[in-house]
């Protein structure tokens, strides 16, 4: 665990914002995607690809490398963006998301894009895969982690709380789940659609230790994901309560951006609450 | 081996295999007793998840270790493996091409006793439609036997499909078998008979009855439904000019479904597929006479061979 100084958590903000503002770019580009859930995740992944995880993007496949799995794999623009930043491919590529030839697929695909560990689209695989990844680690006596970020919409699905089950029973204490609490689904709100609550309390259940925390506030996660690390005997779930759309003013909250494009002067006004949060 | 269920020459052989290959690691849920899988999980614990009923779970975690290293064996019943796991396998074995082996287990009519709800008589159709997916379908033990380093040292997604009951023996010992290539079991110019699994001996009881009337068959064993061995079948449909398939899975989409989608564009030949006429089967109080009360009796083979050959 290393105190992290203001400088760093400044700089860490910034990226945020810069995937926030190249997710939206992606999604304009292509005219389709996923804003709300792409927005809500950014200091998240943010924190894990350029803080948290050891990585080497010119060797994707590098056997010590920590692992991430994108469970809600619709949030794949926000993934992109700071896969390219990090350098595992071209940032050129993000323009060209979707097209016929280009390997960056509507969803994550492991087989097409270098440093993807899991193909994601239908919700609810990434906590059964990742505690199976997990155990693999352990068998080959691997020190890298694996993290798993998950929607709550997908918090729904029966296979999340199978895997959850998997993970508890075998003790992963090096799994760590991140879960992007926006309460926002295609259809309304979650606690609407189909409540989760009490959701920390389900975990404990589930013999998970449980952090909860501001999914935006670089420190907290960083020191949610820092604590992880010295539980032991049991995977972890940071419960990272988050704001759908996060960063563009008509989008916050809102369902309807869950997975719908910006018109030109939408597009326009997104860029610039984004520009007026940067520095 | 053939006084013993199929499934136990499985669960011997793969425990046996364990100690060959380090990185073979097995999973069931909560169907060891029965899939005989404790074997293995008896000799390697550490190397042995049970992670209870959750199919769709199983396959999962079995995915994740299999991206970590591991040759994951992956063990369900075939009813619940191929349908109630089917988006898992789909999406995070086949499309994402991971090197698990899925092993479907009580398949055809095998679970007799249990009936209906746990016959699986569609898995063959399910998994051959799925891109990436190798399908296979051993006929004997002997063969299964031969089959597990195969698969297991094979790159990718294996199905193998696995009767809870005895099947007619077939094959010696050391008969290695080849992803992909059919075995010819018997030269005969009147008619074809394509088979695989617990029907390749039937089939060959028929062609000994077909020999007595003086028609000659041909008997070939299309163990793996996925990829095709074509050749093998527009061959025998060539010095033949008949075929037939015999399976223990419904006629649309397994065996019989894939054959014909091959004859029809390739090398059309009159064909008669024997198989369970889509339909569920019932619960039975022997495995074999289900079998019979499903169509899938030695004359029946006989009687479609009959019938093919005066279509010529």
């Amino acid at each position: 665990m290393s105190y992290l100084r203001e400088s760093r958590i400044l700089e860490l903000e910034e990226i945020a914002r810069h995937l926030r503002v190249e997710s939206i770019k992606m999604i304009y580009t292509r005219g389709s995607g996923h804003p709300g859930g792409a927005l809500s995740a950014a200091e998240i992944i943010a924190v894990l690809f350029f803080e948290k995880m050891n990585l080497d993007p010119k060797n994707p496949k590098w056997e010590d490398r920590d692992r991430f799995f994108l469970s809600k794999g619709h949030a794949s623009a926000v993934l992109y963006a700071a896969m390219a930043k990090r350098g595992f491919f071209s940032e050129e590529d993000l323009t060209r998301w979707g097209e016929l030839d280009c390997h960056l697929q509507g969803h994550p695909d492991r087989v097409k894009t270098p440093g993807i560990e899991m193909s994601a689209g239908p919700l609810g695989h990434g906590l059964a895969v990742g505690a199976g990844n997990a155990m693999a680690a352990r068998k080959s006596g691997k020190k890298y982690r694996t993290y798993v970020l998950l929607g709550d919409g997908e918090s729904q699905a029966g296979i999340v709380w199978e895997g959850a089950n998997v993970a508890a029973k075998f003790h992963l204490g090096n799994l760590t789940a991140i879960l992007d609490y926006n309460d926002v689904q295609l259809d309304g709100a979650v606690h609407d659609i189909m409540p989760l609550e009490p959701l920390a309390d389900k975990w404990r259940a589930f013999n998970w230790h449980v952090i909860e925390i501001n999914g935006h506030n670089i420190r907290q996660i960083c020191e949610a994901l820092d604590t992880a690390e010295e539980i032991h005997n049991q995977p972890t779930m940071i419960i990272a309560h988050t704001t759908k759309g996060k960063g563009v003013s008509y989008m916050e909250n809102d369902a309807k951006w869950h997975g719908a494009v910006p018109k030109p002067d939408q597009y326009e006004q997104a860029l610039a609450d984004l520009n007026r949060g940067g520095k | 081996m053939s006084d013993i269920p199929q499934r136990e020459a499985y669960g011997r052989a793969l425990a046996a295999y364990g100690e060959v290959n380090p990185r073979v690691v097995v999973l069931d849920a909560d169907t060891s007793s029965s899939t005989l899988t404790h074997f293995f999980g008896s000799k390697y614990p550490d190397r042995f998840y049970n992670v209870g009923i959750a199919e769709p779970c199983l396959v999962d975690f079995g995915v994740g270790l299999s991206l970590g290293g591991f040759v994951p064996f992956v063990n369900a019943f075939a009813a619940f493996l191929s349908l109630r796991a089917v988006e898992q396998v789909r999406t995070c074995v086949a499309y994402a091409e991971t090197n698990v082996k899925l092993v479907g287990h009580y398949a055809g009519v095998s679970d007799y006793k249990d009936g209906p709800t746990h016959n699986c008589v569609v898995d063959l159709a399910v998994m051959r439609s799925l891109p990436n997916m190798t399908v296979i379908v051993p006929s004997d033990n002997n063969q299964i036997v031969q089959w597990i380093p195969v698969i297991a040292e094979y790159e990718g997604p294996v199905y193998f499909r696995m009767s809870r009951d005895k099947s007619l023996a077939v094959h010696a010992l050391d008969e290695k078998p080849v992803i992909g290539k059919a075995v010819t079991l018997r030269e005969g110019g009147d008619v074809a008979l394509i088979a695989n699994g617990a029907m390749l001996g039937r089939t060959l009881l028929a062609a000994d009855r077909l020999a007595q009337q003086g028609i000659h068959a041909r008997v070939v064993e299309m163990h793996t439904l996925k990829p095709l061995d074509v050749d093998a079948i527009c061959e025998a449909a060539a010095a033949t000019g008949a075929v037939v398939t015999a399976e223990e899975h419904t006629i649309i989409g397994g065996l019989g479904g894939a054959v014909a989608e091959v004859l029809a564009e390739q090398c059309p030949v009159p064909m008669q597929r024997v198989g369970i006429q889509d339909r569920f089967p019932v619960t039975c109080k022997d495995a074999e006479l289900l079998m019979d009360f499903m169509g899938l009796k030695v004359d029946d083979i006989v009687k479609a061979a009959v019938k093919v050959i005066r279509r010529k």
